[in-house]
């Protein structure tokens, strides 16, 4: 066990530079791995770190377009940018989704209707922030019936800037969000 | 057009030309003003009449005018397929002033009438189901009105201790600030900025 948890390669350090590539490297890890499994039939791993590793490998969005930003998240989840190859699919339920795109003015008539569905989503949850409205009511941030951002209703993990912020800001911020769950995620939320 | 239109005028006011107050014909539209009490009337014969057959109730607006006594102008805009013309009837009322209701004419005037109500709080008089249409609920106040404040008198918070999104009063750190100064809605100065330097002192010459 010199080589602790060769495994399923998210201790190695190569992760964080993102995965290994195809080649004589990934080869040997490899076949590390599989040496360990015929050997002994089990792998080391943290589990903390394989949870983290799952988790962000399925960011399950709930569905949650408000206004014109959810046209850009509609991009973003399509062919073109293919949110889907992050692991990221969008539900229709808050039980299934572990995070929640607020996209669009939060308005103050869909507040507490937010701040329900995102109570019903079950733990560990994020929640994305995208565009000025949600970020801090943006172009409303003046009116009588439009909350000055969606953090004053719920905890917010990352907020992506724009009005409407792209598709790609949006796959950045997913990415962005990854990167914290892998850097500050625990079992226990 | 202009021929069919002032045909159309002409026959509107040869039949109700008694109940109207005013019919202008700008821009190849038809105007009427009308009193209250023949609003429904007018309505029921430019949906009915042959040469009218105004099918459609497109729209139902408000209009406030804080310096008159009767505050609100009621705007409906008609639309008659089968002529391809439309029609915009005026009726003016204060704010306890009622409206008479013309759901009973037109199905779609629920929504729109209810839609004044919320929005400028004009009253409309047998509506069936007179509610709040667009605005939150328990939302109080009328805010197109133009005595209505910009930003209103509450907002939003989730409360950790109540588990549950509470209002309060309004407290905004910094203040609304116009910065378009050159809005044609608040008037133009005679010099646009950045034009004094246009013209030179010494000769009053255009440089």
């Amino acid at each position: 066990m010199a080589q602790r948890g060769t495994g399923v390669g998210i201790i190695q350090p190569e992760i964080e530079n993102g995965p290994l590539r195809p080649g004589p490297e990934q080869d040997l890890v490899m076949r590390q791995v599989t040496g360990e499994l015929q050997d002994k039939g089990f792998l080391v791993s943290n589990v903390d770190k394989l949870v983290n590793w799952a988790r962000t490998g399925s960011l399950w969005p709930m569905t949650f377009g408000l206004a014109c930003c959810a046209v850009e998240m509609i991009h973003a989840y399509c062919s073109r940018y293919d949110l889907d190859r992050f692991g990221v699919v969008p539900r229709a339920s808050p039980r299934q989704s572990d995070v929640i795109i607020v996209a669009g003015t939060l308005t103050n008539k869909m507040a507490p209707a937010f701040r329900k569905v995102y109570d019903q989503m079950s733990e560990p949850r994020y929640v994305i922030s995208m565009g000025s409205c949600a970020n801090g009511g943006g172009y409303y941030h003046y009116s009588y019936s439009v909350v000055r951002g969606c953090d004053r209703i719920v905890p917010v993990d990352v907020y992506v800037p724009g009005c409407p912020p792209t598709a790609e800001a949006l796959v950045y911020g997913v990415l962005q969000l990854q990167k914290k769950i892998k850097r500050n995620g625990t079992l226990w939320r | 057009m202009d021929d069919t239109l002032k045909e159309l005028m002409n026959h509107i006011s040869s039949k109700i030309g008694d109940k109207m107050h005013d019919c202008v014909t700008d821009l190849g539209e038809i105007c009427l003003t009308v009193s209250r009490d023949a609003l429904f009337d007018t309505l029921k014969f430019l949906r009915d009449d042959v040469n009218c057959q105004f099918k459609l109730l497109m729209d139902v607006c408000g209009v406030d005018y804080p310096e008159r006594v009767e505050r609100f102008c009621v705007v409906y805009n008609l639309l008659s397929l089968s002529l391809n013309s439309r029609i915009r009837v005026k009726v003016w009322t204060s704010e306890d002033i009622p409206v008479p209701s013309v759901t009973s004419l037109f199905n779609a005037a629920g929504w729109w009438e209810r839609e004044a109500w919320d929005l400028f709080g004009i009253y409309f008089d047998n509506h069936p189901d007179l509610r709040r249409i667009l605005t939150d609920y328990g939302f109080e106040g009328h805010p197109l009105r133009k005595d209505f404040p910009l930003t209103g008198y509450v907002e939003l918070r989730y409360d950790n201790e109540q588990n549950r999104v509470v209002y309060e009063p309004v407290k905004l750190t910094q203040d609304f600030r116009t910065f378009d100064f050159l809005s044609p809605w608040e008037g133009l100065p005679a010099v646009l900025p950045g034009d004094e330097k246009a013209q030179s002192p010494e000769n009053g010459e255009d440089a």
